[in-house]
């Protein structure tokens, strides 16, 4: 009795993005005003004036040697504290993932999801919602760190920034806001997988820790073994000095990290291997212009942005095929 | 605006397969504009998936879909503008208040500001919640949650509502509230499709009821007309009268409409019928040279017919 029906499907009627901007305000509205963002707010601000005063301790007595002070201010540490960057490794993804981890599932577990998908939205608004709503509040509390540090830089030391030192923060400032993204993609990857916003926390957290803890040492270990140095040759060790940088490059903290220090610190003439040969002619010591720094980390950049979009796509993919009775 | 015989919700052989179970099978299901429609049937017998695929929450692996003229598996957006749904156990963010729930709701649906908040004012004021609009929804009851729940349905001035489990959980005076509200939809001339097991409140609100049982519709009709049906004469008549007895007897069954007649102890008869004959009967008892003490009659009741059903469906596998 039934017939099976070739189901032929034309285009979806009406644009996939109805409704992305509601979506947005009203998350953005929720990460704003929420007790967790508030607290996380609380301990970057406290971080950064901590770190940059500290900084300017150390720089008061060089004011006027350094061409860029202002990028001393973000990467000058004063023991036992680290620099602001240091920080900001590990701050940006805590803050990324507190702000995704629970963005699905906790629809599901609110039993507001059947609700919200039944009204004249497609899923695709929810989603691009949710991750463009905590991609923009990153931007945000990044944005106002880095006035904030700009701010006291000016304060402090007296000595206006130049227009370089200003557009290479800022670059910096995108580099950030995009390793953001890839952790804000990942927990939410998580918070679609796992019905439990804890499980989904712990997961981003473990991922998290083993590539900024584990992922250096297993990149060793690998070269080591897949790429060994048996006679000593310099093409051995080339090689293998090359493997692990590669595999070391997969860690979005390896780009983050090496995009960090060609942007903020303008002597930096490579981030693998330098060779004495590219160093011909080579005035030591002497800054890049900024296009010459960008080009040596344009990889790093685009692969953060990259990974992102890439992590959002498999969470796209994954929440268009979940049940969404629930 | 359409004539009353119009079909709101259609589908023909509608399945839906999940790896090896299925969900909904071969369902041919049909509710006219204007109408109370249940969906009946124990946990797990496809209501609820069958309301997802109205909705086009879930795509169907066989058989169309119709709801309100359109495909919601292809139109998905126009379906759930005009169409309300209100889930089980129905969940709001309780962190913001009643009427900042429905503020996200309106904005989705894409309404003017001035438009959404004239129809949030109506329709709070329409489920009795004028007075809790600016309080957090973590406050409020069940009973008072599930009324926000049509509120939020009522935003999008819908020509149907579609409600699952609407009453579960709700106490006494609650749910006596909540059908209440419904049968005020049916007067708005709101068609409302709801799926429960709650059996005495379909019955209360439900112009025609339709049985669930592992994914297929085995009956569909009006209380009435299951009860004759299943329980072959829907009225059960009890009369209590002095005299003759086999005249009696032989009077009521003379009566158009009697199955059955039976007599139960001395001076008590039981009539299976097909209607409401009471006025009948006691003239045919009056008639016979008897004396008629009492009267009384039992309408049918979904909960009989709904276990009678299961109890022959049981017998009828086990033999």
């Amino acid at each position: 009795m039934a017939q099976e029906l070739e189901i032929t499907r034309p285009a979806r009627e009406g644009s996939p993005w109805t409704g992305l901007w509601a979506v947005v305000a009203k998350e953005m509205a929720d990460h704003l005003t929420s007790v967790r963002m508030r607290i996380l707010e609380g301990l970057i601000v406290l971080t950064a004036a901590g770190t940059v005063y500290a900084a300017m301790q150390n720089l008061r007595q060089t004011v006027g040697e350094d061409r860029f002070l202002l990028l001393k201010l973000f990467t000058t540490a004063r023991e036992p504290l680290p620099a602001f960057v240091g920080f900001l490794g590990f701050l940006i993804p805590l803050v990324a993932i507190a702000l995704a981890f629970d963005s699905v599932n906790g629809e599901f577990s609110r039993r507001t999801m059947s609700r919200v998908l039944a009204q004249p939205i497609y899923r695709d608004a929810l989603l691009m919602g949710k991750f463009l709503a905590g991609l923009f509040t990153l931007a945000l509390v990044l944005t106002a760190i880095w006035l904030l540090i700009v701010g006291l830089g000016l304060l402090g030391l007296g000595v206006p920034p130049s227009g370089e030192e200003v557009a290479r923060t800022l670059w910096f400032l995108v580099a950030s806001i995009f390793y953001g993204g890839i952790w804000l993609a990942l927990a939410m990857v998580f918070s679609i997988i796992f019905r439990q916003p804890a499980s989904a926390a712990l997961a981003s957290i473990a991922v998290w820790l083993f590539f900024t803890v584990f992922w250096e040492i297993v990149a060793g270990l690998l070269a080591q073994s897949l790429a060994p140095v048996q006679y000593g040759f310099a093409e051995e060790i080339l090689r293998q000095t090359n493997l692990e940088l590669a595999l070391a490059r997969i860690s979005p903290d390896t780009l983050y990290g090496e995009a960090m220090l060609a942007l903020l610190q303008p002597t930096i003439r490579s981030v693998g291997l330098l060779l004495p040969i590219q160093l011909q002619g080579a005035l030591l010591g002497t800054p890049l212009p900024l296009s010459q720094s960008l080009l040596l980390i344009w990889p790093q950049l685009t692969g953060l942005i990259a990974a992102t979009i890439l992590l959002f796509a498999l969470g796209y993919v994954l929440f268009q095929r979940q049940e969404i009775r629930a | 605006m359409g004539n009353d015989g119009e079909l709101v919700i259609e589908t023909h052989g509608l399945t839906k397969r999940y790896r090896n179970v299925v969900a909904v099978d071969d369902l041919n299901l049909a509710v006219r504009r204007g109408e109370v429609f249940g969906l009946l049937g124990p946990n797990g017998s496809g209501k609820t998936t069958t309301i997802l695929m109205l909705l086009g929450l879930t795509e169907p692996s066989a058989g169309t879909v119709r709801v309100l003229g359109l495909d919601p598996a292809r139109q998905p957006l126009s379906v759930k503008a005009r169409a309300g749904y209100m889930p089980d156990e129905v969940g709001f963010y309780d962190e913001l208040t009643a009427r900042e729930n429905l503020i996200y709701i309106a904005k989705l649906n894409g309404l003017p500001r001035a438009e959404a908040y004239q129809r949030i004012d109506r329709a709070l004021a329409s489920v009795g919640l004028s007075e809790f609009a600016d309080w957090r929804v973590g406050t409020f009851s069940r009973g008072m949650r599930q009324r926000l729940g049509v509120a939020d349905v009522l935003i999008k001035e819908p020509q149907l509502i579609i409600m699952d489990e609407p009453t579960q959980g709700l106490d006494p005076e609650g749910a006596r509230e909540f059908l209440e509200i419904i049968r005020d939809l049916k007067r708005q001339g709101i068609t409302v499709l709801l799926s429960s097991h709650l059996l005495y409140q379909v019955q209360a609100v439900c112009d025609r009821v339709g049985l669930f049982q592992r994914g297929r519709m085995v009956l569909e009709g009006t209380v009435y007309e299951l009860a004759q049906r299943v329980l072959g004469s829907a009225y059960r008549i009890h009369v209590e009268a002095d005299g003759p007895a086999a005249e009696i007897i032989w009077a009521l069954q003379k009566l158009a409409g009697v199955a059955q007649v039976s007599q139960e102890g001395d001076r008590r008869y039981v009539l299976q019928a097909a209607s409401d004959l009471r006025a009948e009967a006691a003239r045919a008892v009056v008639n016979a040279g008897g004396h008629l003490l009492g009267l009384n009659v039992e309408a049918p009741s979904l909960d009989e017919i709904y276990a009678r059903y299961f109890q022959e469906e049981a017998h009828g596998t086990g033999a």
